[in-house]
């Protein structure tokens, strides 16, 4: 029987340490695609998320079971990303901000309908969702993927719930938009299947 | 004709509506609505072929974003965590080493401070009136202390600005305090 992430962290905190690595292997995909829609740089990415681990282990003995650990975890990956872009100074403050739009546009133009149409669905929706800014991603990622609730966002966000459904909200739309700006062929096959 | 501003409330209506339409619908997909409200929408989109339309939209934006696959890191990832790992322990719970005892000596003395600011602050308020009054406020007799000056330890500057310091220090804990009944509270 699959031990339950309380139970592997009792474990591990009893001296176990081998038994960290059931922990890693079961989120470090989740880790690793919320780290990837930061920096959008696969070896940056493995950095940093095995700094994530890394750090999670080191302060395991803090972690209270008040909340999932995958929610524990990702605010460790929020505050890691984030240091990592206050190093490489970009500005991730605001997604209204003019220099993350900026960025944003700037990686719509590396995009060419015809190539993108010939990719799957999936391949379309993850390059649209690499073309929002790291709020967005970050967002839809914990909601589809992280299997986070709202409550669980706004932890690891720092913010209320109701921010949160608002965010979600514009991030899809922006998504659906980014969409059928650049794969309008493939969106308009998908709703009329 | 329509006219500018009747176009720009006419506009500002349908993308109001939409708006909301939107938001149900996503409550509603996100299972987040209400019972009544889930039969409100469902009703909506029986009835009317603009929400149906939408909902099949975005259902279908969801379904994407659900069915989308995660990102791997490479095959020694795990190894390598562990491999990092080797060389540490995990750090003792934040809370066992914070000695309550100390916060508590330091927040002692503050409330100390303040309190003998307070008193000296008062002392030197002047009760007596200058009206009718005949009330007399009951004097103590403090013997040798009297005697003793006060202020010209309390006039000088360094003294002053001390005690402004350990307000301001004081409002710090106690603002820090509220704080940590507030958050208490919530979770």
């Amino acid at each position: 029987m699959e031990l339950t992430d309380t139970e592997i962290i009792k474990k591990v905190l009893a001296g176990e340490q081998v038994m960290f690595a059931q922990l890693v292997q079961r989120y470090q995909q989740y880790v690793f695609t919320l780290v990837l829609r930061f920096t959008d740089n696969r070896e940056d990415a493995e950095e940093i998320s095995q700094d994530v681990f890394v750090k999670a282990y080191r302060s395991l003995a803090d972690f209270r079971g008040d909340a999932k650990f995958s929610t524990w975890l990702y605010t460790i990956v929020r505050t890691s990303c984030i240091t990592f872009l206050r190093k490489k100074r970009l500005n991730i403050s605001s997604l209204d901000n003019e220099r993350t739009n900026l960025q944003v546009e700037n990686k719509e133009s590396g995009f060419t309908a015809n190539t993108i149409e010939q990719k799957s669905k999936h391949a379309m929706v993850n390059a649209a969702i690499r073309m929002l800014s790291p709020d967005d991603t970050q967002i839809l990622t914990l909601f589809y993927k992280a299997e986070q609730t709202l409550d669980e966002i706004g932890r690891v966000m720092g913010l209320d719930p109701n921010t949160i459904k608002v965010k979600l909200h514009r991030a899809r739309n922006r998504l659906k938009v980014k969409m059928e700006k650049h794969f309008s062929y493939a969106v308009r096959e998908l709703y009329e299947s | 004709m329509q006219n500018a501003p009747e176009l720009y409330t006419f506009n500002a209506n349908r993308m109001n509506t939409e708006v909301s339409m939107e938001d149900r619908l996503w409550d509603y997909i996100d299972g987040l609505s209400s019972p009544a409200e889930k039969s409100t929408v469902e009703a909506l989109m029986t009835a009317n072929v603009e929400w149906q339309g939408k909902y099949k939209e975005l259902l279908n934006v969801h379904q994407l974003m659900t069915g989308t696959d995660l990102d791997a890191p490479s095959m020694r990832f795990t190894r390598n965590v562990m491999d990092e790992i080797a060389r540490y322990q995990v750090a003792p719970a934040t809370k066992t080493y914070i000695n309550k005892k100390i916060i508590r000596g330091i927040s002692g003395f503050f409330l100390c401070v303040i309190a003998g600011l307070l008193v000296y602050v008062f002392g030197q308020v002047k009760w007596s009136s200058s009206g009718s009054s005949s009330l007399k406020l009951p004097s103590v007799d403090l013997g040798p202390l009297d005697k003793f000056d006060t202020g010209k330890f309390f006039t000088s500057l360094p003294v002053t600005l001390f005690m402004l310091i350990a307000v301001v220090l004081g409002l710090v804990l106690l603002d820090m305090y509220l704080q940590q009944k507030k958050k208490e509270q919530v979770s």
